[in-house]
């Protein structure tokens, strides 16, 4: 059976003019995801890591043709999503769903809790009456952990965590099979984050979601997702379940991020190895040759500037011509 | 359970009745004095035309013989012949005459301002939200007509065919809706690039459904104040129009061609003549002005 989500060579190309350019003169071409590739099963989460400005948000939008995108995206092997006219992509956009990262910012500040939550109902089901929906929306708002009588409220009347619930509730209510979170705790407090997490696993679980799970904080990525996968500049560096990934990075881009994870224990915190990261991130416009981590890489070697590198094993992904755990006596 | 640990109210009661940002704004107006005076003035001017032919004496129309050639000496303001503000050259009674001006001014003034609501909000977010090639070409359709000068056309218009009420607020209504349109169309760039804009393009709302239903209400803010500055501005168009004697026609008026009139007469000592019509005029800018500025501060908190 194929995998609910099969993305084959997806990629993000924007074109830039610059000011004081003519008319005519070809656009530069700026690769903001390039090449992603990746499968996921129905009811599994994905988690995408990686800095600002490595493309994950691009990505999940390219996914759903919010931004165009080339490549193949299957759905459940046997459309491809990017190949639709935007009429024909409509009945998609109930199957898939998002959740935003600024809880406040997503919700329309001069609408209702009822008229917000109800509104991809009423665009996909406008045969649904309106009492039968506010029935369902109340149902969503308690399925959710929102008190259905605050259904007139508006949206500044409600905390951050809050503001959240609504957007998940809102992205639930049209019962969808993929949910894709753009960074959806990074704007919340570290307790407030530990709920909404726990409301998407629950949901996840009962509702047999899948998850597009994007956040810049590994350890949250590690607490909710299957598989991870990690972006640089656009382009898949490791990609592998979870376990792997976390027990043992293979590229040395991986081992960097987790080695900034600071840990609980301040013995083991004070003894851990910080992997630097040289510089800063390469300005994607023009992207290094070979390998695009190269120049910030420790491991870093000339063959690296020549070939780009791609995965071998199928199952756990690396795009490194040297992986492998990075020794202490390659950190100087 | 996580869920219900934000959450300590009661779970019995009643849907409660959220605070919208309208009545947050609301409130905020009504405590803004300056606005509040501005308003009661704009009230006031508002009953004085609907409701002045009522109180009139005279009708606007009438020549009352008694004082006729003798107008500086008889015509004042007086209670005892009923010519409350005086009479005017001819001897027609001044108070209906003002109030018929500020009838056609105010007219003039508002369908200036809705056509421009209208037309200017919708044009405006269309090309914003559009973008690209089209925003352009709408853009600088715009800029063309904004570049003809507009009260020549005007004048060409009047002169063209013929002075009458309808050929003014076509005239008015041609040039009003283009600032509008410009400034929409700037705030409406910044709000499609906002989340909840793009939160209903993710689910599949339409395009005219999300500029209907995410960026007009958004706007209202903005619109509303534009307007109330808009109608003062319509209002002193036509009165310029009138004063250079090409506005509405005889027996009708307006502010402007009274103000006209009594400018003319004003060596032979009827000051009054100049002075009725001048004072309604500044209430009815003034009104608008205050009120305008006191929207702007009430729906928009973060700029002061």
């Amino acid at each position: 059976m194929s995998p609910l989500l099969c993305v084959r060579d997806l990629s993000v190309t924007f074109d830039i003019t610059r000011a004081g350019d003519m008319p005519w003169t070809a656009p530069r071409q700026l690769h903001a995801v390039k090449d992603v590739s990746f499968d996921l099963e129905a009811g599994q989460t994905l988690g995408v890591v990686g800095e600002s400005g490595s493309g994950k948000s691009t990505m999940a939008r390219g996914l759903i043709q919010m931004v165009p995108a080339k490549g193949s995206v299957m759905w459940r092997g046997e459309t491809n999503l990017l190949s639709l006219s935007p009429r024909r992509m409509k009945p998609y956009r109930s199957e898939i769903q998002m959740v935003f990262q600024d809880p406040l910012a997503s919700l329309n500040p001069r609408m209702t809790l009822g008229q917000i939550i109800s509104e991809p109902l009423r665009t996909h089901h406008p045969e649904v009456s309106a009492s039968e929906r506010r029935k369902r929306v109340a149902q969503m708002m308690e399925r959710v952990g929102l008190l259905p009588q605050m259904i007139n409220r508006y949206p500044h009347e409600f905390s951050g965590g809050q503001c959240q619930r609504i957007g998940i509730a809102r992205a639930l209510i049209v019962e969808p099979k993929l949910l894709i979170c753009d960074e959806p705790v990074s704007a919340l407090d570290v307790s407030i984050q530990a709920q909404v997490i726990e409301l998407l696993k629950e949901l996840q679980r009962d509702l047999g979601l899948a998850m597009i799970f994007i956040a810049h904080d590994l350890s949250v990525v590690k607490n909710i997702s299957h598989d991870v996968m990690v972006l640089y500049l656009g382009r898949v560096m490791e990609n592998a379940p979870k376990s792997a990934l976390y027990a043992a990075p293979q590229h040395p881009y991986t081992q960097a991020l987790l080695s900034a994870v600071p840990l609980p224990d301040p013995a083991a915190e004070r003894a851990k190895k910080m992997i630097p990261l040289i510089g800063d991130l390469p300005s994607p416009m023009a992207p290094p040759s070979g390998c695009v981590f190269r120049t910030r890489c420790v491991r870093a070697a000339d063959d690296c500037a020549r070939i780009l590198p791609l995965p071998k094993d199928p199952v756990h992904r690396v795009a490194c011509l040297h992986p492998g755990p990075v020794r202490a006596s390659e950190l100087t | 359970m996580v869920s219900t640990t934000e959450n300590t109210v009661a779970a019995q009661a009643l849907p409660a009745k959220g605070r919208s940002p309208w009545a947050d704004a609301r409130r905020r107006f009504f405590r803004n004095k300056a606005a509040m005076m501005g308003l009661v003035i704009l009230i006031g001017v508002a009953l004085f035309a609907i409701f002045g032919n009522y109180a009139a004496q005279w009708s606007n129309e009438e020549l009352d013989y008694n004082v006729m050639g003798q107008v500086a000496e008889l015509g004042g303001p007086s209670l005892a012949n009923g010519h409350y503000f005086g009479t005017d050259d001819l001897g027609r009674d001044l108070f209906a005459r003002t109030v018929q001006g500020t009838q056609i001014s105010l007219a003039v003034g508002v369908v200036g301002a809705l056509i421009a609501c209208i037309v200017g909000t919708l044009y405006g977010a269309t090309a914003g939200y559009v973008g690209g090639r089209i925003d352009g070409l709408m853009m600088r359709l715009v800029d063309i007509l904004m570049a003809v000068p507009y009260m020549f056309v005007l004048i060409l218009l009047l002169v063209m065919y013929g002075r009458s009420i309808t050929i003014l607020f076509v005239g008015i209504g041609l040039i009003s809706w283009m600032e509008m349109s410009r400034i929409v169309r700037g705030q409406t760039l910044s709000l499609k690039g906002r989340e909840y804009v793009e939160a209903a393009r993710a689910t599949g709302v339409s395009a005219p459904v999300i500029i209907l239903r995410h960026i007009v209400p958004n706007l209202l803010g903005v619109i509303a104040v534009y307007i109330t500055l808009l109608v003062p501005l319509m209002v002193l168009t036509e009165s310029f129009i009138s004063f250079l004697g090409l506005g509405v026609q005889e027996p009708m008026t307006s502010l402007g061609a009274l103000i006209s009139e009594g400018a003319g007469t004003i060596a032979y000592g009827t000051t009054w003549q100049l002075g009725f019509p001048l004072l309604f005029f500044c209430l009815t800018l003034f009104g608008f002005f205050f009120v305008g500025d006191g929207l702007r501060d009430a729906l928009d908190p973060k700029d002061r």
